[in-house]
């Protein structure tokens, strides 16, 4: 039991260095800010005339932040692959790993402080999805949970991309390597279109990838979706949010012991 | 007194793309409990894959080795509660403040936070660093960061420490600081094992020597030992003509404790000698009395190459496997007790 408690004060204090990053270098925030904000702004403007409202039975900037935010947490997750890089680079796991902590203590760590930075990132479009005219339509409580939902699915992805990072060593790759992966996996989905208007194949994926259901869930919990036109006749988009949990289960139950194992036997030089 | 450190039959392959580098090569090594031995060995000789070994950072692909008690495959949690280590590169946190760095290293060990930040404050202060302590490292200087590496390694006060190349990049200041902080601590019953390419470093803090080259020990005693082996001070005289060579030898023979060496492409002549600045005189009367031009002439103490010359009859940036091995094997059977 006591190595337990170990481990998360071991994990408590990985996180509290990670976060002491964040406030010394304040351009990091300022990015993983202003590249939602700039999202919003360009899907709400840019695309909203062309798109209207489709079939989905609600106007275009209320279906839309949804799907940014379920974008940018899945881009948030990267920050766990890239930083894990960047301190095997500089040498600095090789003082971590001839320390007696929990080996488990540098990637809990740095998966948490990855959800501080996703909070964050979250507030700030949420407050600009306001601003453009998104509306929260449902109770405090489903708000929040669609909120958890997003931010467990970008949690359960830290660690896919930490497990990436590990393998990957160099954080100019991971970040390449990842926007290759995340950018497909953001758009054949049904972020920022209605899945029904991609062509054949392409719908079949966009209703099975997990990002479809997480955003669907979040429209759902939001309240931005409107009864009259119900989700596509897919089963992860009649029921997203067990579609999603299982998704994260999976992911957990994968990810979290093959990146502590990768941990282990990984050097800096 | 038992053994700190026990090593048997180290081997380690790196592999990679371009083929496979053999840095460990059946190293044999033990280190009593309270002494201080200095590993000694060229650019490439497997110093710091011995100790990342050694500190649980890579697995060996043969052999076994125990620290402090704990076989370091089969218990790596013990052997890391018990050392302390500062590898060739500082591994600092550049974003965090000098006393942050400290205070994160003691929580890791799990000092609890009170007794984390009083080390931390202590040895940033132990360090001179005092001033600079709540600055991020970012600003730090290369050598600072060296410093705050070596304080990371000593923050819970292990019985073992690993320190590969501590005076590496640190000024003369610094190092002579460094020197008293490891003496301090040697004094205090931490068993150390170092690793440097300066034979004088070694001989000022430790006890015994191992020096290594192509992944094992070709040699291992006291520095006197090795040193009575490399000859001591020597005087080397180059001369400005070559026909001048063979009188300068025959002089030079008779000033020193040796028979002179002669270099014939560089016209240099050496010759081990004791008696150190008075020798040098005699020297050049003599070479004067019997007609030699000088261009250079001084008087040398030992350096590293100079035992690796006498060691494997290489200088220590020739990577010549040929020949070498067989003197390995002399050299080993007869220092060895
Ligand atoms: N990560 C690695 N991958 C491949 N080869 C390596 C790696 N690390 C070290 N080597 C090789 O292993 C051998 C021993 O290296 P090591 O770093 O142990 O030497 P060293 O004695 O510490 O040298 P130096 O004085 O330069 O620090 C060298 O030939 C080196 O090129
Ligand atoms: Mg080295």
């Amino acid at each position: 039991m006591s190595g337990i408690r170990q481990a998360i004060g071991d994990a408590a204090t990985v996180t509290r260095r990670n976060l002491i990053k964040i406030k010394r270098v304040p351009d990091l925030l300022v990015f993983t800010t202003l590249s939602p904000i700039m999202f919003v702004l360009l899907f709400a403007y840019v695309f909203a005339g062309a798109i209207g409202t489709q079939n989905t039975g609600v106007d275009y900037k209320e279906f839309l932040v949804a799907g940014i935010f379920a974008q940018t947490v899945v881009f948030g997750s990267t920050f766990s692959g890239i930083s894990l890089a960047e301190d095997l680079q500089k040498g600095f796991v090789d003082r971590f790993r001839t320390l007696p902590m929990a080996p488990s203590a540098m990637l809990f760590g740095r998966t948490a402080s990855d959800v501080v930075n996703n909070v964050i990132s979250l507030v700030v479009m949420g407050l600009t999805g306001l601003v453009v005219g998104w509306r929260i339509r449902s109770s405090l409580v489903e708000a929040l949970a669609g909120a958890l939902l997003l931010l467990l699915f970008a949690y359960a992805l830290s660690w896919v991309m930490a497990y990436v990072g590990l393998v990957v060593r160099t954080p100019e790759v991971v970040n390449n390597a990842s926007f290759i992966v995340i950018f497909p996996l953001t758009f054949v989905a049904n972020t920022f279109v209605d899945s029904t208007t991609l062509p054949g194949p392409l719908e079949t994926l966009a209703n099975w990838n997990p990002v479809s259901a997480v955003t669907q869930s979040a429209r759902e919990l939001f309240g931005n979706t409107n009864p009259a036109f119900p989700p596509p006749d897919a089963w992860p988009l009649q029921n997203p949010e067990l579609y999603t949990l299982i998704w994260i289960a999976i992911i957990l139950a994968i990810f979290i012991p093959l990146s502590i194992r990768q941990y282990q036997r990984t050097t800096s030089r | 007194m038992a053994d700190a450190v026990r090593a048997e039959g180290l081997v380690k392959i790196y592999k990679s793309r371009s083929g496979e580098v053999r840095a460990l090569h059946g190293l044999d090594l033990t280190v009593e409990e309270g002494t201080v031995v200095g590993l000694l060995g060229p650019n490439g000789a497997g110093k710091t894959t011995t100790i990342k070994v050694l500190t649980t950072l890579l697995t060996p692909d043969a052999g076994s080795a125990t620290v402090m008690g704990a076989d370091v495959l089969a218990a790596p949690k013990d052997v890391k509660r018990r050392i302390g280590v500062s590898g060739q590169y500082a591994a600092v946190d550049e974003y965090l403040t000098g006393f942050e760095n400290l205070d994160m290293v003691g929580r890791l060990y799990h000092l609890g936070a009170e007794r984390s930040r009083t080390r931390a404050r202590d040895l940033l202060d132990q360090f001179g660093l005092t001033d600079a302590a709540d600055r991020p490292v970012k600003g730090y200087s290369g050598g600072m960061r060296r410093r705050l590496d070596l304080a990371g390694a000593l923050i819970a006060q292990p019985p073992m420490l690993f320190l590969d190349e501590p005076t590496t990049g640190l000024d003369p200041r610094s190092r002579l600081g460094m020197w008293e902080v490891i003496t301090d601590l040697v004094g205090g019953g931490t068993t150390l094992l170092l690793t440097t390419q300066y034979l004088e470093e070694a001989d000022q803090l430790a006890d015994r020597i191992a020096v290594i080259d192509h992944g094992r020990v070709i040699a291992e005693g006291t520095s006197d030992t090795l040193k009575s082996q490399v000859g001591g001070e020597r005087v080397e005289v180059v001369v400005a003509h070559d026909a001048d060579v063979g009188r300068a030898r025959e002089v030079l023979s008779g000033v020193g404790i040796g028979e002179a060496v002669v270099e014939n492409r560089s016209r240099r002549v050496t010759v081990p000698v004791s008696g150190g600045a008075s020798v040098l005189v005699e020297a050049v009367r003599r070479l004067d009395g019997a007609g030699v031009t000088v261009s250079d002439l001084s008087l040398r103490r030992p350096t590293l190459d100079d035992v690796f010359l006498s060691l494997t009859g290489r200088a220590a940036e020739e990577s010549d496997d040929t020949g070498a091995a067989e003197r390995e094997v002399t050299w080993v059977g007869k220092d060895v007790p």
